[in-house]
């Protein structure tokens, strides 16, 4: 297990090298030049060339590379053109709200996606399971920003008990989590069921029944708790398309958070906060999976790794 | 179960009756296939069937306040801030929408197919090379990276197409990466080899045929998520730009009036629901009825 966690630790490490690599020279394909954009359209040619050369674009592709690693390691990722503050800074006053959305919009998912699963894989086969399944692929297959324009319409403007976008109370949070957690349900009830599923069909429930338990503590007890760790693991797995999902809804219901931050960054190509938010939200995936990997052993002792 | 798959290679006619008989047994499959041909069919007769030409301002297409119309006899989905017909814009948005979805869905494919295929079948440092590299591009928040992409290559319809298969032959490649990798070990493979075929032979006669089921079911649950990525990227505004009618476009038009038009937001947010569904549902029958062995897995 120690050897197996070194192991995932450092090829980890050499995702995000390799992030930082591809993020780097996606940059690379911007049209506009950097040293333009920050000295504006009056600046005269010296000035720019001036600005060039402060920021090291005169130099070799390599030189430049090797630059931003060495001060990506020491937790600089540059200066926003556009607002003149470190991109660290700009990441780190965004993060509390988008955590925020992700813890909430995670527990929408779980909590709508693990009792659609239970209750499909109990009537497999038959019309809940059927049901269960085409409103588990209807919500994935729903535009986020559509379900959540319209539910801002319905509760916070037709029948208003929720307000209408922005950041503060727990109030704010409902909808642009339960948006969320909509797109999100449908994945947890597909791997809930297929687990419970394959757990219904073991001896130790038959036996269960037969020894007399009820039906509602068969499930509760036996079978959920055994079927539980691919959906634990999912959640970990699951960050990547969610964080997707965070930029569309923080841009329907105006939340201050990293996805907001990126879709300002990308409209004028302020490429140090673009790849900040590349790197942090890729760090996140890759932490969100190591942990995946990492837990699951711990949660389930059958599972070992070499 | 696995009687079945092994005597499906047996009689491939019996196989392929079998297969559609199974098929026709789902019944939000065999839905979803009317949908998608109901889709398709819109596309394609866009002209015939939309009641206004979708670009058209009608001088009575709006309020005297300058607001769109709800729904009425004339227009019957109402109209758009433009004052333009909705109901057509959302004919011809199928268009754009269908075209992205296959067009960048084909692309992921093949970039899937082939570096998966590769991968898993040449192995040593290629292979390794090769799915490290998708190792990594599957760190990448795929919608970010998308609107990145987009934003900086200047958005059109190809350069979206270009930009979602970008972002979605990761997933095709690492299944039919696993899928090479579990059928080059079966023995009709090590039975091939050993009669003395070439690699090349095993590849195109023995790997290949039997990549099909996941080449069909990939090639619609991925027109779905394509429709989806589409439609969002179109929304944030980095996708197929106006005048062309597309529906996540239509959306963002509409975003600031949404309260006072909800039709504008709804009808086009059903279009991508009902067209997405549809192909996500078609694709689950497909794989339900070319993989019967494979139960309730994501």
């Amino acid at each position: 297990m120690i050897r197996y966690t070194i192991a995932r630790l450092g090829q980890a490490v050499l995702v995000l090298f390799g992030i930082s690599v591809i993020t780097f020279l996606l940059t690379y394909l911007v049209p506009a030049d950097p040293a333009r954009m920050i000295a504006g359209h009056s600046a005269t040619a010296e000035t720019v060339a001036r600005i060039r050369a402060e920021l090291g674009l005169d130099q070799p592709l390599p030189v430049q590379y090797g630059r931003y690693l060495w001060n990506l390691l020491h937790g600089d990722l540059g200066r926003s053109y556009a607002q003149r503050v470190a991109v660290t800074e700009l990441l780190l006053s965004r993060l509390p709200a988008t955590f925020q959305l992700m813890v909430a919009g995670i527990f929408a998912e779980v909590l709508l996606g693990i009792p659609a699963g239970i209750l499909a894989a109990l009537g497999r086969g038959r019309w809940p399971d059927r049901l269960g399944m085409v409103l588990a692929f209807s919500g994935v297959s729903a535009p986020q920003f559509a379900v959540g324009l319209l539910l801002l319409y319905v509760f916070g403007y037709q029948w208003p008990i929720l307000p209408l976008g922005g950041y503060g109370t727990w109030r704010h949070v409902i909808l642009p989590a339960l948006t969320l957690g909509i797109a999100g349900a449908g994945w947890y009830a597909r791997v809930m069921r297929s687990a419970m599923v394959e757990v219904l069909n073991q001896h130790y429930i038959r036996t269960a029944t037969a020894k007399g338990l009820a039906p509602s503590k068969v499930v509760l007890k036996h079978a959920l708790r055994n079927s539980i760790l691919p959906v634990v693991s999912m959640v970990g797995l699951d960050i990547g398309v969610f964080m997707g999902g965070v930029v569309v809804v923080e841009s329907v219901f105006a939340w201050p958070g990293i996805g907001q931050l990126a879709w300002q960054a990308i409209q004028i190509l302020d490429i140090p906060v673009i790849m900040g938010v590349v790197m942090l939200t890729a760090s996140f995936i890759v932490v969100g999976n190591l942990l995946a990997d990492l837990v699951y052993p711990l949660l389930d002792p059958r599972i070992k790794y070499s | 179960m696995s009687g079945d798959v092994a005597i499906a290679g047996a009689g491939q006619e019996t196989g392929k009756h079998r297969v559609l008989a199974r098929f026709l047994r789902n019944r939000p499959g065999v839905a979803a296939l009317v949908v998608v041909l109901a889709v398709v069919f819109t596309a394609v007769f866009a002209p015939y069937l939309a009641p206004y030409n979708p670009d058209e301002q009608f001088f009575d297409g709006l309020t005297l306040e300058g607001m769109p119309l709800p729904p009425s006899q004339r227009f019957p989905l109402g109209t758009d801030l433009l004052g333009r017909d909705l109901l057509s814009r959302l004919i011809y948005g199928a268009r754009v929408s269908l075209v992205i979805g296959v067009v960048a869905n084909g692309a992921a494919l093949a970039i899937g197919v082939v570096l998966g295929t590769a991968a898993g079948y040449i192995r040593g440092r290629v292979g390794q090379v090769i799915m490290r590299f998708t190792d990594l591009m599957m760190a990448f928040p795929a919608l970010i990276l998308a609107i990145a992409l987009a934003a900086i290559l200047r958005p059109s319809m190809w350069i979206v197409a270009l930009v979602i298969a970008l972002v979605n032959w990761v997933w095709i490649a690492r299944v039919v990466y696993s899928q090479v990798l579990s059928l080059a070990e079966q023995e009709f493979v090590t039975a091939a080899v050993a009669l003395g075929a070439s690699r090349g032979r095993v590849f195109f006669r023995h790997l290949i045929p039997h990549l099909v089921p996941t080449i069909i079911v990939w090639g619609t649950l991925g027109i779905a998520s394509s429709v989806l990525l589409e439609a969002s990227l179109s929304f944030l505004g980095v996708g197929v730009q106006p005048p062309t009618p597309s529906w996540g476009g239509i959306i963002n038009e509409s975003q600031s009036y949404f309260l006072d038009a909800p039709w504008l937001v709804a009808f086009p947010g059903a279009a991508i629901l009902v067209t997405s569904l549809a192909f996500n549902l078609l694709g689950d029958g497909l794989r339900d009825a070319l993989e019967p062995d494979r139960t309730g897995d994501v």
